[in-house]
């Protein structure tokens, strides 16, 4: 049984009547131990899906799902105070912007001693001796220098990067069995990033605990996780393997976007750009969502949603899924494709 | 007005340019001096591409703001097509500051949310030039049809519009006054990858169409590698290494330039480079390490590297700042 | 700390230095004071002797420099009305006003802060939208019409509550409180409430859009992926972040509550420094109205001050010196 197990997680906003499909029907697996990556641009609904997953969508948001279930737990069925004593403890999140992610009004100690008064051993939440000794451990497995030093900082005291890895430590305060990260190296500095990446891994790795990698940048993936959800408009279109899935994209999505890297197009002048934009609340295509921005779209995908098909290793949503040589297969004929406008 | 760079002469020239702030320190303290941009040189020719690279702190935002005339440079020389603008008067300032227009990051800040895009784009012209309503109208269209806006957008306001096409307003209206060149500070990491792809296709296009340079500031090498001609490499306000792009993308020299390309993700397994995560951050401009400033994280720091500044020197067809340069690419 | 302590009181000082020189530019031009104190039949060698006894033949600067230095020790000359020194009649009026404005303000912060959190945490609830509506009127109606509103229900339909006056005070030393007797008290309910309407409705108001915009934070939001509990995150976390601005307003607003207490005491016919002051005008006393002018700026700049030296108490971003030494 995998460790999180969602099954069909809607998240609508909006009224009843007009909805706003952030989240569609989105499945989700990770194992124990496992690094799995969720890429897509913004408005993707990667960030909401986690959101969701904590339990921090709040009133008009409204989630849905066939299964959400955490180490055997069904996340569905738990009240407030159980949902509190399983977040932040077993399911940790850290977020993209650090120094705005610490409260600016108190030192780094207060922020890290809290996270254990309320999570922590009978032990811990009965000393504050002992919270201070375990924070100070914290800082020094994230590897801040001077550690002793920084407990005292307030957050506007610290680096980017610095603040990065005390956001870690509170989250892997209560050795959390899965690690959400949404986008934890992007607003840092190139050389800070790589240093937050290797320590997440090395964290990950050294507790054997799960971690979900939400990124916009697929090389980040490509390098770190195991497994990835690519993600469009609220939709996974794609699930594989690393470096399977970059390597042979089968969905055009996953293909356009791989391609309009630079470093796809190194020999070339022009880069291979995606046309157009993700759809919003009010033009969402009644077919297959990326129709109005596809190559290969065709009558049928600008009509009808494809599912998302395949085993548990390699999920399509398309209809005309790429091969190896990343051509459209299946029934697909050039000539069905009208002159993109 | 202004002599044209004709032949080899570049349009942009800045030699040992440097700005220093100074900065109190607190009461009773001596006032500290923040050498944030500290003697960089460097050439831009007209329809060409320079890239500044480097990470916060490494002074980039600083040379940006010298090159569009915001600040005058504490020393140094920058001549823009033939003319001096670090000593220059008030009035050859404000003659030659048209000639340079900026591109922000973030394009929902740059564009004022209350003026409609025509508004935007006409507001350079009715400043700068004694041009009709009509006339002016007629360049905005012109300028709307160039970067791929509708005609209909005029009347619309920023708000309307996703980021990628609010980038394409932004760069509209740097354009507005027919510059010689453009400062784009991180045009495109604010931007989703699909859409990256077409404001750097945008960004290239004009440039092949009107012979307009960039000054190119970015931390991404990737996007750096695809649009530059060649590249700047800055650390803590100097100059590390400066050359051709295909110099510093397939031999860079200086071990900052390698970290930095090796910290950049890469999807192609086949291309990655070894990793080299440095130890440390970069250390604070008020008061910067002895020697080069890089020896702290550097992993082949010697003595020397801590008491002895290295110089830009000629190397394998780049100029690099490190003592050890020479011995490391051998 | 010293530095900015330091800087803040220069920047005070010219403050009120400009405030005295119109203070005192109202005794040298709003007629001429010799004519108001000595009668119509006084001969014009009495009235040049009276000049100089007085000094008002040396040159302006002089005189100014006279009236800096006499008002930094609280003297302003006698009233034109009474005859009475200015000080000795301020000294006396200043307990009941400070009173007033002190529990006012109390009175705002007190109901004010909760009020504003509880309807930005239950934005949706009826109570809230009614707390809302209601503000909007505290808002908008004339402080005046509040209290002729109050004194008609509570004073003369009902009779619960006297309509003017202070009760009976009790001397401490030279300052008199009304906050020890049971009449004192019950005058003091009406007044307080009226003066503090505005400030209290102000506070709601922006402790709401405060913390409003303080639980959109992301910090919150890491909270909140911390598992803490909403007791902890709003009143922990988030209350003391929405603070800042509220200290600002308060601090300011305190200020004006005392200079708009004018107001209330005429209403209240409260014997304090504002009914002293419309008393004052009234009657030309301009002696009597330079002091109150330029006690009134002092408290605004001494609010300033403090105000300034709370926010560096209360966020730890300003406090710049310790950060350098990090």
């Amino acid at each position: 049984m995998p460790l999180l197990d969602i099954e069909g997680l809607t998240v609508e906003f909006g009224t009843e009547a007009a909805p706003f499909v952030a989240v569609d029907r989105v499945d989700l697996g990770i194992e124990a131990g496992e690094i799995v990556g969720v890429v897509g641009e913004s408005g993707s609904g990667k960030s909401v899906t986690a959101l969701a997953l904590m339990g921090l969508i709040d009133f008009p948001g409204r989630v849905t799902a066939r299964r959400m279930a955490f180490a055997g737990r069904d996340l569905l069925q738990l009240s407030e105070r159980e949902r509190r004593a399983l977040v932040g403890k077993d399911i940790a999140m850290i977020f993209q912007d650090p120094l705005a992610s610490l409260n600016p009004c108190f030192t780094v100690a207060f922020q890290l001693m809290e996270t254990l008064r309320v999570h922590g051993n009978e032990r811990e939440r009965g000393s504050s001796k002992l919270r201070r000794a375990r924070a100070l451990e914290l800082l020094q497995q994230v590897e801040i220098p001077d550690a002793g030093a920084r407990l005292n900082a307030y957050p506007h005291q610290l680096s980017g990067g610095m603040a990065q890895r005390v956001m870690i430590a509170m989250a892997i305060a209560c050795n959390p069995k899965l690690l959400i990260a949404d986008e934890p190296s992007t607003a840092l500095d190139v050389t800070v990033q790589a240093q937050i990446l290797a320590l997440l891994t090395n964290l990950q790795k050294d507790r054997g605990m799960a971690l979900l990698l939400i990124t916009h940048d697929l090389a980040v993936v490509a390098e770190t996780a195991q497994r990835v959800v690519v993600m469009y408009a609220g939709q996974q279109v794609e699930t594989g393997p690393v470096p399977g899935l970059f390597e042979a994209p089968r969905h055009p999505y996953t293909q356009a976007l791989l391609a309009a890297l630079p470093e796809h197009n190194l020999e070339r002048a022009r880069l291979t750009a995606i046309a157009g934009m993700v759809p919003g609340q009010h033009n969402r295509p009644s077919g297959c969502l990326l129709s109005p921005r596809c190559a290969y779209a065709t009558p049928r995908c600008r009509a009808e949603q494809p599912m998302l098909e395949g085993d548990a290793a390699r999920r399509v949503r398309c209809f005309f899924p790429l091969d190896a040589s990343g051509h459209p297969t299946r029934g697909w004929r050039p000539d069905s494709v009208p002159a993109l406008g | 007005m202004t002599a044209p760079a004709t032949g080899d002469a570049p349009l942009l020239e800045a030699r040992e340019l440097a700005r220093h702030y100074v900065v109190s320190r607190g009461f009773m303290k001596p006032k500290g001096t923040v050498r944030a941009l500290d003697g960089v040189s460097f050439a831009v020719r007209a329809g060409e591409t320079l890239a500044v690279v480097g990470e916060s702190g490494c002074g980039k935002s600083t040379l940006a703001r010298q090159v569009t005339m915001i600040e005058r440079p504490t020393s140094g020389a920058l001549r823009l097509g033939g003319v001096d603008v670090a000593t220059g008067d008030a009035a050859t300032l404000k003659r030659m500051r048209p000639l340079v227009q900026m591109v922000f990051q973030n394009p929902y800040a740059s564009l004022n949310p209350r003026k409609k895009v025509g508004t935007l784009l006409e507001e350079p012209l009715a400043i700068n030039l004694d041009l009709d309503r009509a006339a002016r109208r007629e360049r905005a269209d012109a300028m709307m049809a160039k970067v791929g806006l509708r005609p209909e957008h005029y009347h619309r306001y920023p708000h309307m519009f996703s980021g990628g096409q609010r980038q394409r307003i932004a760069v509209a209206r740097a354009l507005m006054l027919n510059p010689r060149l453009v400062v784009a500070d991180e045009p495109v990491s604010a931007l989703d990858v699909s859409i990256q792809a077409q404001v750097l296709n945008l960004l290239m296009d004009l440039q092949q169409e009107t012979g307009i340079a960039y000054l190119f500031i970015s931390h991404n090498l990737q996007v750096v590698r695809h649009i530059a001609d060649a590249v700047l490499v800055m650390y803590l306000g100097r100059t590390v290494e400066a050359g051709p792009k295909q110099v510093i993308f397939t031999r860079p020299a200086h071990p900052y330039t390698r970290a930095l390309l090796a910290s950049t993700p890469v999807l192609d397994p086949r291309r990655r480079r070894e990793r080299i995560v440095l130890q440390g951050e970069l250390p604070s401009p008020l008061n910067p390490p002895s020697g080069c400033a890089f020896h702290m994280r550097c992993p082949y720091a010697i003595e020397r590297c801590r008491t002895e500044v290295p110089l830009l020197e000629p190397l394998g067809g780049a100029m690099v700042a490190c003592h050890r340069a020479a011995e490391l690419n051998a | 700390m010293l530095a900015f302590v330091l800087r803040r009181i220069v920047q005070s000082a010219a403050v009120m230095a400009v405030v005295a020189l119109i203070a005192f530019a109202l005794f040298n031009f709003t007629g001429d004071p010799v004519a108001s104190m000595v009668g119509p039949e006084a001969t014009l060698e009495e009235r040049a002797r009276l000049r100089t006894e007085l000094g008002l033949d040396r040159p302006f600067w002089i005189q100014f420099g006279h009236f800096v230095g006499n008002a930094a020790q609280g003297e302003f000359g006698r009233s034109l009305r009474q005859g009475r020194k200015v000080s000795a009649l301020l000294k006396e009026r200043l307990p009941a006003t400070l009173e007033l404005s002190l529990v006012a303000a109390m009175l705002a912060l007190v109901v004010g802060i909760p009020l504003g959190v509880y309807t930005a945490l239950r934005r949706n609830t009826w109570l809230s939208q009614l707390l809302l509506a209601g503000s909007l009127i505290g808002v908008s109606l004339p402080t005046f019409l509040i209290g002729i509103l109050l004194i008609l229900v509570f004073a003369v339909i009902l009779g619960w509550l006297p309509s003017f006056g202070r009760g009976d005070t009790v001397a401490l030393g030279w300052w008199t409180t009304g906050l020890l007797t049971a009449s004192g008290l019950k005058a003091l309910i009406l007044p307080a409430i009226t003066l503090s309407l505005f400030q209290m409705t102000l506070i709601m108001r922006l402790v709401r859009a405060e913390m409003l915009e303080v639980l959109r934070t992301d910090y919150i939001k890491f909270a909140r992926a911390r598992g803490l509990s909403d007791r902890t995150i709003h009143f922990g976390h988030a209350l003391k972040n929405t603070l800042v601005p509220v200290i600002t307003i308060t601090g300011l607003q305190l200020g004006a509550i005392i200079a708009f207490a004018i107001i209330t005491e005429t209403v209240f016919q409260w014997p304090g420094m504002g009914l002293l002051f419309i008393q004052a005008v009234n009657f030309a006393d301009i002696p009597v109205m330079a002091a109150y002018l330029c006690f009134i700026a002092l408290v605004f700049v001494t609010l300033n001050l403090i105000v300034d030296l709370l926010y560096y108490a209360v966020d730890p971003r300003l406090r710049i010196e310790r950060a350098a030494a990090h």
